[in-house]
Formats: structure tokens, C-alpha cells, sequence
């Protein structure tokens, strides 16, 4: 009786435990809610709403790679970079948007994998360093190769206007949320089957990781290059939405506020870097906005870093797992037992 | 992914709360943005932050400074002047995204003094599809002056070429037969006044650039020393500007400096050089405005009174007389544009020109002319003071002549206000 009983019990606690959504659905609701979105706000916060579109692009791959893989990437920014110049050169010769935006995800991809051959025999502090170097080495790049890239000064993106009489926020709404939510389609899927569970494998302990059969530095290379995929589709929208390019969009403090983001929202979770990529976005608008209350012309710029801290500070001692990892307190059915 | 749907949800539901329900003044002349009939915003992007702050940072309040003396003096045609100042830290990224909170969601009327070469340049589109206008941008880039492609974009500082050509023409009577070499930044500002230089030197013997992300100059005033120059030309930012000079003293390199307006301020100049600021006697340079130390010229008196009553008694130099002097020309405007204030209405009135100022020679305004001032006058530097010399020069950036301006500098009104 007992035994049947708990046999029971253990089905109903099975089906009681959360159903897993597919991806799809989420990303049809997501975008049904962008498009519904894009005709309800006024232009500025359709505008906002596009820019969190582009910053989850590489919040979501970053999060992946950092959260789920184990490596640390100081060099996304540069990444972004790579993809918003490739995006900007190709604008400006063909000026075919969309193969443009695919071009730069393969360019960014393809350095991804060269920096990540690199970056699968290195290890924490050393990985950090890789990538710092990358991110640092962006500006001289485009210094001497000037010819090019038009140094500090940076390129401006030919762009046509929106078809129809769509405005030019909304159009960039769709573009940077059609990239968004296909990144979390894609890594969604991805996360969910054998490489999300290799890749957890590898960052939890590379040597049992190795005892199950698993490739870790094929697992590192390849988290390394979904991810520099993610950060190219984020630089190619950025140039898209800031019609520009230069290096001073992507110095290495931005780097470091997409790592804050992902952790602040929490790590290795998508629902955690779109978090991230609305604070990117909201926390320097506030700051901004308390600076001018105060009547503070001068701190401003430094009040949204200040911000960022004292954010990263709350949220770790008060949800070590990061804003995603908070919940709602909910009335769980008492276990019959 | 049940959770990644909530927050997702939850999250936009979140932003469309809190999007704003402003319906935007409308009560004005005509349903134009940011005019009311007592109140007209206009809005600018500055570093107020970041690596280009330095003196740059001055300007925007020395302007609002001068609006609220207007202000307090009844503004224009009734209507009090709000300047909105925006920090884009010179970040054109960031550029973006206030410009667009100053025109989508402040609804401001204009843009007034936006700063920067890179950081302007990438808002110019979107300014002149929502059909606002564009004033007296703070750079002397040639892309402000492109009436057929952007109608309400108007510069104010003489561009980079002219200036070329004035310096350049300052160094080939001055030091005729000697070798002349220029370092510039590796941009636009470079380009233009290197053009300009050229055009009436022809080449020069021996060119460096640099960028602003590499705070060492080395190697480039090494390799004019090794060329033999003796003139050196800058056209360089204040920092870089002291920089050249400081590392030039180092390695034992003492050609005369001619640099241009952006970076010859003395008050900055002699800041970043700290003791070595003797180092700066007899630099040339070239300006346009009343001279910040000048305490005899009826507008720094102005300035003074009006920047001890409403600037918080901030450092008089020469980023507060420009600041003044753009509110000083945007208030001529919108007295000229009239009562009945619109976008096209301001931008008519600028093309008419005409306005005289502070400044040493007149802006150049007209339907194909979106250029700023329209030349300058050569300073040079004795016991730490700049001081003007000679006359002041006129001339345009194309093959025009090198002309001197005759007629003398207007004083202003008795108010300090411009009247309509």
C-alpha cells in the first residue's frame, strides 16, 4: 500500500515539476510582444526597446559561454567590433543590408574561432588576459590601418531608409529583436541538447568531463565561436541602429558591462541576459536622470559605472544567483509523504 | 525557458509602463516641437565626462549661463530659453542615443552646439529626417557645410581649412625659406587643415599624424626633428598640443610652433603642462573670439558679469567666451527668425547671416553657405598670455585669396542682449 502509494507520489511530484516550454513558443511570444510593443510606445522607448534587442544578442551568447562553458571573455566588445566594421565596409560598398549582417556574423565568427583555438588552452586569469589583449588592440587596428577604417574617427553606415511608412525606430525594433530572438532560439535549442550538457560537463570538471568521453577543447572551441557569432549579429545591429562605427563605441569598459550584466541578471540563464542587456540599457538612463535632478552636470557620465557597482553589490548578497534566479514565492503543494 | 518567458514578459510590460505619456507642448507657434509661447528648449550633446572633457566640458554651461542672464532680462519675444545638456562622454554611441532622448522624448526645437567631429557626424541623418534644425555644430569640419544634403546643419567654427590657410600664410611671410613639417590628428580635422596648409605652401617637407587613443608622441616629433623642420605645424587637440610641445623640449627639438585654435588655449595648454608651461612662449596660434584675459574688450566684460552671476563664478577662459558666444549668436537668431517661431523659420533666418558678434571677422551664412565663421586672427603667446597681433584675416576653403578684414569689431549692446 505504502509502496504504491509512494510509487504514486513520485509520478504526481514528476508531472508537477515545471514543463519545459519549447523555445519556439517563447520566441513566437516574445516577438508578437515586440511588434505590439512597437506600436505602443512613443518613438524614443521603441527606440531603447531596439537597443535591448542588439545588447541581448550578445548577452545571450555571452552567458552561454561564460555561464555554462566556465570561460571568462573580456574581448566581446571587440568582437562587436569586428562584426559592426565588417557590417559598415560592406554598407558602404553594396549597401545590401542583410547579406551585410550575415557577412559579419561569418567574419566575427571566423576571428571567434581563432581567438577561442587560442583561448581552449588557457585557463582563468590567462583566458582574461587573451581576451583583454583583443579588446585593447581594436583602436590601433583601425589607427593603422587608417586607410580603411578612418581611425579614431570611425565609419559612417549607408543605410536606406525603412520600407513603407514603418518608422525608422520600429524598423530598427524588428531587425534588433528578429537577431535577438533568433539568437535565443538558436542557443536555446542548443543549451537544451548534448553541447549544453557537454559544455556544463567541461565547466564543472574538465577531468571527469574527459573520463565521459568528451572533447573539452572541442566543447571550449566551439562555445567560444557560437558565442563570437552572437557578439558580430550585436555589432552589425549596433552599427545599423548608430548609422556609425568607430572605436570609441566599443572601448573595453563595454566589455566589462556586458560581464556585469550576464552576472548581474545571472549567469549561464537566457532569461538572465535579456535581464542584463535591460539594465544595459536602463541603468546609465537613470543615472542620467538622477544626476539631472541633482543638478549635477559633471558626475553624470560617472554615475551610471557607480550604478553598475552598487547594482552588481545588491543583487549578489541579496540573490547570489543573480536577478533571474529570484522567484515569486509560491504555494507549493506539501509533499504527501 | 517557462522562466525565460515570464521575464520576458514581465520585462516589456514593464518598459511599455513606463513610457511616457508627454503629448508635447503644442500650444505654440503652429504645433512646432519645443516652442511654446513662453518657453523654447533646445537641447546639445558634450563630454561633460570621459578623455575629451577637459575645457570642453566648460562650454555648455557657460552657454546656459548666458541664456538665463537673457532669461532674466525678459528672454526672447517673451519666451525663456531651456537648454537641455546632454553628456555623450564623445562617445558617438552615446551620441546617438541622447540626441534621440533630446528629440524623440524632450521634443527639443533645436539642436544648438552639438561637439564633435566623430560624434556629430553620426546623428547628421537622423537630425535632418525629423527635420531639426542643426546649429552652429562645435567643430570646424567641412561636412556641417553641405546645404544641398543637409539644410538645417550650420557650423561655427571656421572650418579646419580656412584655418590651414591663415596659419600657413601667417608662416610663409613670417619664415619664408624655412622648412615647414606638420603633425595633425589622424581625422577629418587633420585632413582639412593640412589641405588648407597646403594649398598655400604647397607640400609640406615632412607630415606625422596621430590618434587619440595613443597618448604618446614620440616617435612622430622624433621623426620631424630628424627631418630638420623648422617650423611645425599642429593642428592637434589641447592635450596633444602640449604634448608635442612637452616631448619636443625633451629630445632637445625647439622649431616654432604654429598650432591652430582647437588646441591653443593657454589656460588648458599651460594646465596639462604644468611647470613646463614656459615652454609655450612664442607659440603661434589663430582665434576668433575676444580673448578670454583681454579684461579692456567691452564682451569679456560682458562675459565676466554675466559668468559671475549665473556660471557659479567659473574660471573665465577661453571655453566660457565660446560658450557665450554661441548663446550670443543663437539668441540673434531667434530674435531675427521672429514672434511666430518654426524649424524653417530659424534656419531662413541664419541664412540671411548678417549677424556681427564678439567675433573678430562675420559668419559666412548664407542658402549655400553653411559655414561658420569666415577667418581669424593670429595670437601668440608672451609671459603666459596670449595676445593678438596684425590684423584679422578673411578667407574661404576653396581657392579663394587670403584677404585681410578691415572693418572694426562691433561692441555689444548695451544690455548684453541682441535686439530683434
Amino acid at each position: 500500500m505504502t509502496a504504491v502509494q509512494d510509487r504514486a507520489g513520485t509520478r504526481a511530484a514528476a508531472r508537477t515539476r515545471p514543463r519545459r516550454v519549447h523555445p519556439l513558443i517563447v520566441v513566437v511570444v516574445g516577438a508578437v510582444i515586440v511588434v505590439v510593443l512597437t506600436y505602443t510606445l512613443p518613438p524614443f522607448r521603441t527606440y531603447q526597446l531596439a537597443t535591448v534587442g542588439a545588447y541581448l544578442c550578445v548577452t545571450a551568447g555571452l552567458t552561454v559561454l561564460t555561464g555554462l562553458n566556465g570561460q571568462l571573455s573580456l574581448g566581446h566588445g571587440a568582437l562587436m567590433a569586428t562584426g559592426a566594421y565588417t557590417l559598415a565596409l560592406w554598407q558602404n560598398r553594396f549597401n545590401l543590408l542583410a547579406v551585410g549582417i550575415l557577412l559579419a556574423v561569418l567574419v566575427t565568427t571566423a576571428a571567434g574561432a581563432v581567438i577561442g583555438l587560442a583561448a581552449a588552452r588557457l585557463r582563468g586569469p590567462y583566458l582574461a588576459g587573451l581576451t583583454l589583449a583583443v579588446a585593447v588592440v581594436v583602436p590601433s587596428i583601425t589607427s593603422t590601418f587608417d586607410e580603411t577604417f578612418n581611425s579614431d574617427q570611425g565609419l559612417s553606415v549607408m543605410l536606406n531608409p525603412p520600407p513603407g511608412s514603418v518608422t525608422n525606430e520600429q524598423w530598427q525594433a524588428w531587425l534588433c529583436w528578429g537577431g535577438a530572438l533568433l539568437t535565443v532560439l538558436v542557443l536555446a535549442l542548443l543549451t537544451r541538447g548534448r553541447f549544453g550538457r557537454d559544455m556544463r560537463a567541461v565547466r564543472d570538471d574538465e577531468t571527469a568531463a574527459r573520463l565521459a568521453g568528451v572533447s573539452v577543447a572541442r566543447t571550449q572551441v566551439w562555445a567560444f565561436v557560437v558565442s563570437a557569432a552572437c557578439a558580430g549579429l550585436a555589432g552589425a545591429l549596433f552599427a545599423v541602429i548608430a548609422q556609425s562605427v568607430s572605436p570609441g563605441a566599443f572601448p573595453l569598459t563595454l566589455s566589462l558591462f556586458l560581464l556585469m550584466a550576464i552576472v548581474i541578471g545571472g549567469l549561464g540563464r537566457l532569461s538572465g541576459a535579456l535581464i542584463g542587456a535591460v539594465l544595459l540599457v536602463a541603468l546609465p538612463a537613470l543615472a542620467h536622470e538622477i544626476g539631472e535632478a541633482a543638478g549635477s552636470q559633471r558626475l553624470e557620465g560617472n554615475l551610471a559605472l557607480t550604478f553598475f557597482g552598487v547594482v552588481l553589490v545588491v543583487v549578489m548578497l541579496a540573490a547570489p544567483g543573480g536577478l533571474a534566479s529570484l522567484r515569486l514565492p509560491v504555494k507549493r503543494r506539501t509533499p504527501t509523504r | 525557458m517557462k522562466r525565460t518567458a515570464t521575464v520576458l514578459a514581465a520585462v516589456l510590460l514593464a518598459a511599455a509602463g513606463c513610457s511616457n505619456s508627454d503629448g508635447g507642448g503644442s500650444s505654440g507657434s503652429a504645433d512646432t516641437p519645443g516652442v511654446t509661447d513662453t518657453e523654447v528648449v533646445v537641447g546639445t550633446h558634450m563630454p561633460l565626462t570621459g578623455p575629451a572633457a577637459a575645457g570642453y566640458s566648460k562650454i555648455a554651461p557657460a552657454t546656459k549661463a548666458y541664456f538665463d542672464y537673457v532669461n532674466a532680462n525678459g528672454g526672447v519675444h517673451g519666451r525663456k530659453i531651456t537648454y537641455k545638456i546632454m553628456d555623450d562622454g564623445y562617445n558617438p554611441a552615446n551620441t546617438q542615443q541622447v540626441v534621440r532622448q533630446l528629440v524623440l522624448q524632450d521634443k527639443v526645437f533645436a539642436i544648438l552646439n552639438g561637439l564633435g567631429t566623430p560624434t556629430h557626424s553620426g546623428v547628421l541623418d537622423f537630425l535632418k529626417t525629423n527635420r531639426v534644425p542643426d546649429l552652429f555644430v562645435a567643430s570646424g569640419s567641412r561636412s556641417w557645410n553641405q546645404p544641398d544634403k543637409y539644410p538645417g546643419t550650420f557650423g561655427f567654427n571656421p572650418d579646419y581649412t580656412v584655418e590651414g590657410k591663415i596659419l600657413a600664410t601667417h608662416v610663409k611671410e613670417t619664415y619664408a625659406g624655412k622648412k615647414v613639417c606638420f603633425l595633425g590628428q589622424d581625422d577629418d580635422f587633420g585632413r582639412d587643415s593640412l589641405a588648407g596648409i597646403e594649398k598655400v605652401l604647397g607640400p609640406v617637407a615632412a607630415k606625422q599624424s596621430y590618434v587619440t587613443s595613443n597618448p604618446n608622441v614620440g616617435p612622430q616629433i622624433g621623426a620631424l626633428k630628424a627631418a630638420g623642420c623648422q617650423v611645425v605645424m599642429l593642428a592637434t587637440v589641447p592635450g596633444f598640443t602640449a604634448l608635442s610641445i612637452g616631448t619636443a623640449a625633451k629630445i632637445g627639438f625647439k622649431p616654432q610652433f604654429v598650432v591652430t585654435n582647437v588646441g591653443s588655449d593657454p589656460t588648458t595648454l599651460a594646465k596639462s603642462l604644468g611647470a613646463a608651461a614656459p615652454l609655450l612662449e612664442g607659440v603661434v596660434a589663430a582665434n576668433y573670439l575676444p580673448l578670454a584675459n583681454d579684461t579692456a574688450n567691452p564682451w569679456i566684460q560682458l562675459y565676466t558679469k554675466v559668468n559671475k552671476e549665473y556660471n557659479g563664478g567659473a574660471e573665465l577662459d577661453n571655453n566660457v567666451v565660446y560658450g557665450m558666444s554661441v548663446a550670443y549668436l543663437f539668441v540673434q537668431a531667434l530674435q531675427a527668425a521672429g514672434k511666430d517661431l518654426t524649424r524653417d523659420g530659424i534656419i531662413e533666418a541664419v541664412e540671411k547671416g548678417g549677424f556681427t558678434g564678439p567675433a573678430l571677422v562675420p559668419v559666412r551664412y548664407s542658402a549655400d553657405d553653411h559655414s561658420g565663421y569666415a577667418g581669424e586672427q593670429l595670437t601668440t603667446i608672451e609671459g603666459g598670455v596670449a595676445k593678438y597681433f596684425g590684423k584679422p584675416y578673411r578667407t574661404d576653403d576653396g581657392d579663394g585669396a587670403v584677404e585681410v578684414y578691415e572693418a572694426a569689431a562691433v561692441a555689444p549692446p548695451a544690455n548684453g542682449i541682441p535686439a530683434a
